[in-house]
């Protein structure tokens, strides 16, 4: 029977009241949102905060709001609410693949997007989804807002730069013309953590070259935020085959795997790098099937 | 500390400790043991209940965290000593053996045709993906749920599924009575 050890419990009825009770609790308070992540660890004793400040009431923290040329997410938006929404498919449809994959249907009815970045697990899909999307994130403590780049946002694992007083608010997309996207996972069953993942976005310069690109991996230890000699090599070309072959190579001799029960080395560096390729095709088709639709 | 919630339809309010998970508040603290206890982890959907309508697994959440919500477990499902369609129609196309699983994979249906009334079979394997049947291999448990899309009424027939010669494993029914 897992239970977690004892603590305190307050109910935020506002983002400032959250902010304060945070404050007057000291560095061994938690927010806790949907509780997917930490409840498991507390039920393990991986984590033992003294005070969980629940954020659920917080309605101003769940949106999803075009703004100009910003896609703005509230922190507290449940991954049911992404995988669902026409807005977020219609300009990032590497959510919508992504979101498909995560966990499975009832813990994506609890679980939020804040969470999953401030969990910061190295093997989380949404991460890897804003690193690829080049998000920026909105934290807000004792002394109002600022913002970070996705990159910024994780220290190491399950560490982030979101300080004990501070809480995750928002997450900004940049909008881009001209630009799609796609995520693929390999995962044993519905419900596992990635054996790894491969997420892109691409945009179209007007002369049918990829203008630019992004590549980012999932629990395959990528040093960095993105594959950046893969991006590099197909930035200003003509996509083929051959290129998305390239792109795939240098992913899998940029990342550094590490053999599990999910895998062996050389599978997951064989998935990095075939996985690699299909995002890149399929963001492709994507922009070529608007392209044609549109015109 | 005081946790209020509906449950089933009745307010309830209750002293618990703030560690006291939803399953077990439900089971130990209200006795209402049909929602089942499994792997503690999230994983296997069998303590599955509906928080104000939408299914979640009840020992990821903090029974106060549910307090001011609305709860609806498996005893909440028939009324007035009618079965709820979905129960009829796991008796019908025999959607349990050993019943382990049966009341979240119920109140994931109900809450599946509540917003989808006439899903694919896809559609409810997707639904039901986060839940374990270690009996049924899954199919007999999509017909019930089918059957359900297809009877969104009931029917009076099930009321006496003894009097049907043709039901092949009558003793099934017993088990889910």
């Amino acid at each position: 029977m897992q239970i977690p050890a004892a603590f305190e419990y307050a109910r935020a009825d506002s983002i400032d009241h959250a902010l304060q009770l945070l404050a007057e609790h000291g560095p061994e308070s938690r927010v806790i949102a949907g509780g997917h992540s930490l409840l498991p660890m507390m039920k393990l004793r991986l984590a033992n905060p003294e005070w969980l400040i629940d954020i659920n009431d917080l309605t101003d923290l769940e949106h999803i709001t075009e703004d100009g040329d910003w896609l703005r997410v509230g922190a507290l938006t449940r991954h049911v609410t992404l995988l669902e929404s026409d807005i977020v498919a219609g300009h990032f449809p590497i959510v919508r693949d992504a979101e498909k994959t995560i966990a499975d249907p009832l813990v994506r009815n609890r679980g939020t997007i804040g969470g999953s970045l401030c969990q910061a697990d190295p093997a989380e899909d949404l991460s890897t989804v804003c690193h690829v999307l080049r998000a920026e994130l909105v934290i807000r403590g004792p002394n109002g807002d600022r913002t970070v780049p996705m990159k910024e946002l994780h220290r190491g694992p399950y560490e982030t730069t979101v300080e004990p007083n501070e809480i995750l608010t928002e997450i900004r997309w940049p909008i881009r013309a001209r630009s799609s996207s796609a995520y693929t996972k390999v995962e044993r069953r519905v419900g596992d953590w990635a054996t790894a993942a491969s997420g892109a976005s691409v945009t179209m310069g007007s002369g049918g070259q990829i203008e630019d690109v992004t590549i980012g991996l999932t629990a395959v230890g990528l040093d960095g935020s993105t594959a950046t000699r893969a991006q590099d090599a197909v930035r200003g070309q003509q996509p083929s085959e051959e290129l998305y072959a390239e792109a795939g190579r240098l992913a899998a001799e940029d990342c550094n795997p590490v053999e599990d029960q999910r895998g062996t080395e050389a599978y997951k560096r064989h998935l990095a790098d075939e996985l690699t390729r299909r995002v890149l095709r399929k963001a492709v088709e994507r922009l070529m099937s608007t392209a044609e639709a549109g015109s | 500390m005081q946790i209020t919630m509906t449950v089933n339809g009745d307010a309830v309010t209750r002293e618990g400790e703030p560690r006291v998970l939803l399953v077990h508040f439900l089971r130990d603290v209200l006795g209402l043991t049909g929602t089942h206890w499994g792997c503690d982890t999230s994983n296997c959907g069998l303590c599955t209940v509906l928080m104000d309508g939408v299914p979640v697994k009840s020992c990821t959440v903090l029974a106060v965290m549910a307090s001011g919500h609305d709860i609806r477990t498996v005893e909440g499902m028939a009324s007035g000593g009618t079965l709820d369609p979905v129960q009829q129609g796991f008796m019908e196309e025999h959607g349990l053996q050993c019943g382990f699983c049966t009341p979240g994979m119920m109140l994931t249906a109900r809450a599946l045709l509540d917003k989808d009334p006439h899903p694919t079979d896809e559609v409810i394997r997707e639904a039901i993906s986060g839940q374990i049947c270690r009996c049924t291999g899954y199919a007999t448990i999509v017909r019930s749920i089918q059957w359900a899309a297809a009877h969104p009424a009931g029917s009076s027939q099930v009321e006496t599924p003894a009097a049907e010669p043709e039901t092949a494993e009558p003793e099934t029914a017993e088990v889910s009575a």
